[in-house]
């Protein structure tokens, strides 16, 4: 009000009729249910992270690694929490260029306990605390998928630096391509619309569509563990002896865990509580079943069996794919979507990865990557409104555009490339630079004994 | 005296410790074991990985009794660990030389 009440002086200053003030911006407000979903939201992302995922993945190393797969996560967890708040946040939420973001918020610099962040309808606004929060998790747990393509072999001081490099020069400039934006209140007309818009990330501007990091998070992630799993090579004794998981009861728990957190994840990413976090949380929960019934029944139709690690693989494929598209599908079309990468990645982790013969251990790439692709593209398809999805909202005009499903789809192809091109380049260097520093294979013997015992000097079961 | 080596299926550990009981055996160890018989292994698929487990899960039950019962134990081992399925497992007899009760320094026979 006070607001409004200044907004008024302001204008009966310049002398104007205070009736042409007829369509003000709205003065910014943050709902305390919006925080309070925020809240749990980021809770929700960090439950993913530890301990979903570090179980998730942990159930399926040999129990010599378990511990490893564990410290692994936690620690990039903990890493990358300290980079985002120091320059993270800043390269990739605050204006720069397309690519990459400035350093005006540096240490967080300049955000207090009164900041706001914007969401995605006009004149709504969350505490940048919580937004900076959110954020970070997401970039905690993104390098923190990757591990899992070369799980077992690789030194501890080998993923952690190449994690820090990683994060830097792949996750926060994706992340600033696909979803920084000036904000819907800058889209009051369609000159400033345009203004705002040459401001946004380079993958925003192609109108690529990433609700909630299907591109940021799971093809970055997934296409850097198979340059990593291709670049360090197979395990010893690939194909040879059994590398079964060992504890296929914390892989269901750890799926578990991740399908709950992926609430936050997707829901949050909507940054408000209201009716379309709604639509958004039933297509999370319908496209993962369907995904977990699509997988269970081809690996029983073609395998003969269905299995516990199937069906939890399936669930996690489902959560990847319908992650970019969760905020435009209908239900039904997250349901089609579910079904598809159920059975797609279920084709690229028991074919795909035999034929061309790379061992990423836990699939990081044939579940998160093919998952991720598989998503974003298939978003143009679900977000179309003949197809019960919602369309694209046209903050100009304030109403759904009019949809163009192959420019949509080209949208995503833009995305899914550059992203794939983008990662795959800054991992190949990456990964380039750390053997040459420090070595990324640990030796035969460390690798026979385990990384456990030679790497963390415990074992996690003592019989 | 003479120790007997069975390895049964271990669902059917609870037969035999029972059948034994009955015919008056006061006590015996049992280990969880793996090994391979006519039996062989099976498969197990994880995701796209085949893994053969040539090792099958057993319990070693091990029983040391008088000679006179030996027939009786030997028996009653065989008809509770029976499914007349392959992989119902072995009974290995050999000969005890000595017996001896760690805490009343018990020999022999007295010890079992």
């Amino acid at each position: 009000m006070k607001q409004f009440i200044k907004t008024i002086i302001f204008f009966a200053c310049l002398g104007l009729p205070v009736f042409a003030f007829a369509d003000p911006a709205p003065a910014p407000v943050v709902d305390k249910g919006d925080m309070a979903w925020m809240i749990v939201a980021t809770v929700l992302v960090i439950l993913m992270v530890i301990p979903g995922l570090a179980l998730f993945y942990g159930g399926m190393v040999r129990a010599k690694n378990m511990l490893s797969i564990l410290m692994q996560v936690f620690v990039i967890f903990s890493l990358t929490s300290l980079l985002w708040a120091i320059y993270g946040y800043s390269i990739a939420f605050t204006e720069g260029n397309a690519f990459l973001g400035g350093f005006g918020k540096l240490f967080l610099k300049g955000i207090t306990a009164d900041s706001q962040a914007a969401t995605f309808s006009k004149g709504v606004y969350i505490p940048e605390y919580i937004y900076v929060a959110f954020q970070l998790t997401f970039s905690a747990i993104t390098p923190a998928l990757i591990i899992g393509a070369f799980a077992e072999r690789v030194k501890f001081s080998a993923v952690l630096l190449f994690i820090a490099l990683w994060f830097t020069f792949s996750y926060l400039p994706i992340a600033h391509m696909v979803w920084y934006w000036a904000g819907p209140d800058a889209y009051t007309d369609a000159a400033a619309a345009e203004a705002a818009g040459a401001t946004a990330g380079f993958l925003f501007q192609k109108g690529a569509l990433d609700f909630a990091g299907g591109t940021v998070v799971h093809i970055n992630a997934g296409v850097s563990g198979l340059i990593g799993c291709l670049m360090i090579g197979k395990r010893i004794g690939f194909r040879k002896e059994s590398l079964a998981p060992h504890s296929v009861t914390m892989t269901m728990i750890g799926a578990s865990l991740l399908w709950v957190g992926w609430f936050g994840f997707n829901v949050g990413s909507n940054l408000e509580a209201n009716g379309l976090a709604a639509l958004v949380f039933i297509n999370t929960l319908l496209a993962t079943a369907a995904a977990t019934l699509a997988w269970t029944f081809a690996e029983w139709l073609i395998r003969g069996k269905p299995s516990m690690l199937g069906g939890a693989s399936g669930a996690i494929a489902g959560l990847v794919a319908i992650t970019p598209a969760c905020g435009w599908a209908g239900p039904m079309g997250a349901i089609l979507l579910g079904l598809v990468a159920g059975a797609v990645c279920f084709w690229s982790v028991t074919f795909l990865k035999s034929t061309l013969g790379y061992d990423d251990s836990l699939d990081a790439f044939g579940v998160h990557g093919i998952g991720g692709i598989l998503g974003a593209l298939g978003t143009a398809i679900v977000a179309n409104p003949a197809l019960g999805g919602t369309g694209v909202w046209d903050y100009v005009a304030n109403g759904v555009a009019e949809y163009n499903l192959l420019g949509q789809l080209t949208s995503q192809i833009w995305g899914v490339g550059v992203c794939i091109i983008w990662s795959g380049t800054v991992s190949f260097i990456a990964y380039k630079l750390v053997d040459m520093l420090i070595g990324l294979r640990v030796s035969e013997e460390v690798e026979r004994e385990g990384l456990d015992i030679s790497e963390h000097g415990e074992t996690a079961y003592h019989h | 005296m003479k120790l007997i080596t069975a390895i049964v299926k271990p669902f059917k550990l609870d037969d035999v410790r029972e059948a034994l009981s009955d015919i008056g055996v006061s006590g015996v160890t049992v280990t969880e074991v793996k090994g391979f018989g006519r039996q062989k292994g099976h498969t197990e698929l994880y995701r796209g990985a085949e893994y053969v487990v040539d090792f099958l899960p057993k319990a070693k039950v091990e029983v040391a009794v008088a000679d006179q019962l030996l027939d009786q134990a030997v028996e009653a081992i065989s008809r509770a660990a029976n499914t007349g399925k392959i992989g119902d497992g072995k009974i290995f007899v050999c000969n005890l030389e000595q017996v001896i009760r760690i805490r009343t320094g018990e020999t022999g026979e007295e010890a079992l």
